[in-house]
């Protein structure tokens, strides 16, 4: 595969990716620049050489999962590039062709796409306090601890309509609703992605030696050294 | 440079807001963190204001942070965002106003997306219509809830009860304002004084009586970057970059933080608590945090809502120096009290952060 082309298929790659003047402005103002061993104009410059060894490099890196999709770059470019594209493009082409599980950061993307679609799919919302705990969340706070333990009282106080039919926050969206955004992700490839995730994570698990409660219970919490400018 | 050329180069950071006729979209963040915050923005511009803002139950999230998670294909973001647009049409509606910034990225993202790539928009008519036997018109405007209390910004100013001044100082507050990067960073020209001279915040805090603080960090991320907080292994990203924020505007000594995107108000608010804990650092006076809100919390405080109705109990940092400061009276016993003043508990108390 010609991974260039493939990414000329790509709309965001379509609406990113220009000529590249290799500037730097883009890692100048990159908050994940300053935090990750990142630089999106080197991301972009490796994409802009076609080289296919290089590319594939860069599929299976860590370094495309460090973008926060922020979108300062694309402010920013003197060439109206914008690199937070060209990461979504490869990202994309990273998951369709199973490189993602080769990275400890694309590893990530199992748990995510569990927790979020879950999400979308059962309630219609991308987070939802079903299934948001503290456990997970301990920055949230002891104030949200509390409203946690006590969500009918706290969202019915503040005005939410929590959990029920009709308008208002929160509300349980009713499940002809729910059918349709299945059908979306059915009609859409969304589906589809999910099982390829699934389908990849799975075996990557079984190479790792873990079961799939463990396999998302590290992806989701463990962090290795070397991913920080600081030298960690 | 002329002051006619200075007004044309200005007019082109402006956007038209119409006053009706708007189909009310919610956010999933918002909802949860900040469930009042929506019920205020349709009781101050619908209700006080009456202004037509119109919502039904079967709207559902946009899918914009599954989205820029990288977990769902970008056809199926589109087509979620295209139902939308067609149970606004159902409605009878042309206008769409948003309750969330990464929702008015993604509806923005793909309104150009389609312009450029008509093929695209075709495609993602056919995909809606074999999912749903929908059909949808674009909107003919589209806006963040933030256009529209900026656009009705006089009117709240009108009918005030509070400013936004330091009643025993006689001075204005200092307010810093976070806009979000997704309301004008990637699309400059659809936010109100686009990327560089943002105002949808500062027009706010100006009409209300404050003053807005500049720091050098004013347009930095507030560090969602969304697995980067939503992956536990990642949060450090996200708390390293409003720690980078508070210590640029520490020194400016803000006495609050108002905020334009749903998200936003919740990292600036919750990391504070955690540099507290972790390092014993605070932003505010006295062992406080620099109290945060959302834009509809504070044009709520300043029509003399009651903060507790607002849900600024669900802030981890205390936000009662702010009311201090301002001359909003609150029963501090009423703070976590549920409806009808039912005893629910109270949250536990930070070791290090000072709250109420």
């Amino acid at each position: 595969m010609d991974y260039f082309e493939e990414l000329c298929r790509d709309y965001r790659f379509k609406e990113g990716y220009h000529t590249c003047i290799n500037c730097g402005t883009c890692t100048a103002v990159c908050p994940a620049a300053e935090f990750y061993r990142y630089d999106p104009r080197q991301i972009v410059s490796i994409v802009q050489t076609r080289d296919n060894a290089r590319i594939e490099a860069l599929l299976k890196s860590e370094t495309i999962w460090y973008c926060g999709e922020c979108m300062s770059c694309v402010t920013r470019c003197p060439r109206r590039n914008g690199p937070g594209l060209v990461i979504m493009a490869l990202r994309d082409l990273s998951i369709r062709l199973g490189f993602f599980t080769e990275s400890e950061k694309g590893r990530q993307l199992y748990p995510l796409t569990k927790a979020l679609n879950g999400n979308v799919l059962n309630y219609g919302y991308c987070v939802h306090p079903a299934t948001f705990t503290y456990k997970d969340h301990p920055e949230s706070g002891p104030v949200f601890e509390w409203a946690l333990n006590h969500k009918e009282d706290v969202y019915a106080r503040l005005g939410a309509n929590y959990g029920a039919d009709g308008e208002g926050a929160l509300r349980r969206i009713p499940q002809e609703d729910l059918d349709e955004l299945k059908a979306i992700y059915d009609v859409t490839g969304g589906t589809e992605r999910l099982e390829l995730v699934e389908k990849y994570s799975r075996a990557k698990a079984a190479e790792m030696g873990m079961t799939m409660e463990e396999y998302t219970e590290y992806t989701f919490t463990h962090c290795s050294e070397g991913h920080f400018n600081d030298g960690r | 440079m002329i002051f006619e050329g200075k007004q044309k180069i200005w007019s082109d950071y402006q956007k038209e807001i119409p006053s009706d006729g708007w189909f009310y979209v919610r956010s999933c963040i918002r909802q949860n963190f900040f469930p009042a915050s929506e019920k205020y923005f349709l009781a101050v511009c619908r209700d006080l204001l009456g202004h037509d803002i119109y919502e039904t139950r079967h709207h559902t999230t946009c899918g914009g942070i599954a989205y820029h998670s990288d977990t769902i294909p970008q056809e199926t973001a589109m087509t979620i965002v295209a139902r939308q647009f067609a149970l606004m049409k159902e409605a009878g509606y042309k206008n769409l106003v948003t309750s969330c910034i990464t929702s008015f990225g993604n509806y923005t993202e793909i309104l150009e997306t389609w312009r450029e790539f008509p093929e695209l928009e075709a495609r993602i008519r056919e995909n809606l219509w074999k999912a749903t036997r929908r059909e949808f018109d674009k909107p003919e405007h589209l806006a963040h809830a933030s256009d529209l209390v900026y656009k009705f910004r006089g009117e709240i100013a009108e009918r005030a009860k509070f400013r936004l001044v330091d009643k025993t100082a006689g001075r204005p507050l200092r307010i810093v304002e976070h806009i979000g990067c997704h309301y004008s960073k990637m699309f400059p020209h659809k936010g109100i004084g686009g990327a560089e001279y943002p105002c949808v915040l500062s027009g706010m805090v100006e009409a209300w009586g404050g003053e807005v603080v500049d720091y050098p960090e004013r347009r930095h991320c507030c560090g969602f970057g969304f697995r980067q907080y939503l992956v536990k292994a990642n949060r450090g990203y996200s708390v390293s970059n409003t720690h980078k924020k508070f210590e640029s505007m520490e020194p400016y000594h803000p006495d609050a933080i108002i905020t334009n995107c749903p998200g936003c108000p919740y990292f600036l608010d919750r990391w504070q608590y955690v540099i507290a804990e972790q390092t014993g650092k605070t932003y505010g006076s006295g062992g406080f945090g620099i109290p945060v809100l959302t834009y509809e919390e504070l044009a709520g405080l300043v029509l003399g809502y009651d903060p507790w109705d607002l849900g600024l109990q669900l802030h981890q940092v205390a936000v009662e120096p702010l009311l201090d400061k301002i001359g909003i009276e609150y029963d501090p016993s009423a703070k976590y009290l549920g409806l009808d003043r039912k005893d629910i508990m109270r949250p536990g108390l930070p070791e290090v952060l000072k709250c109420c």
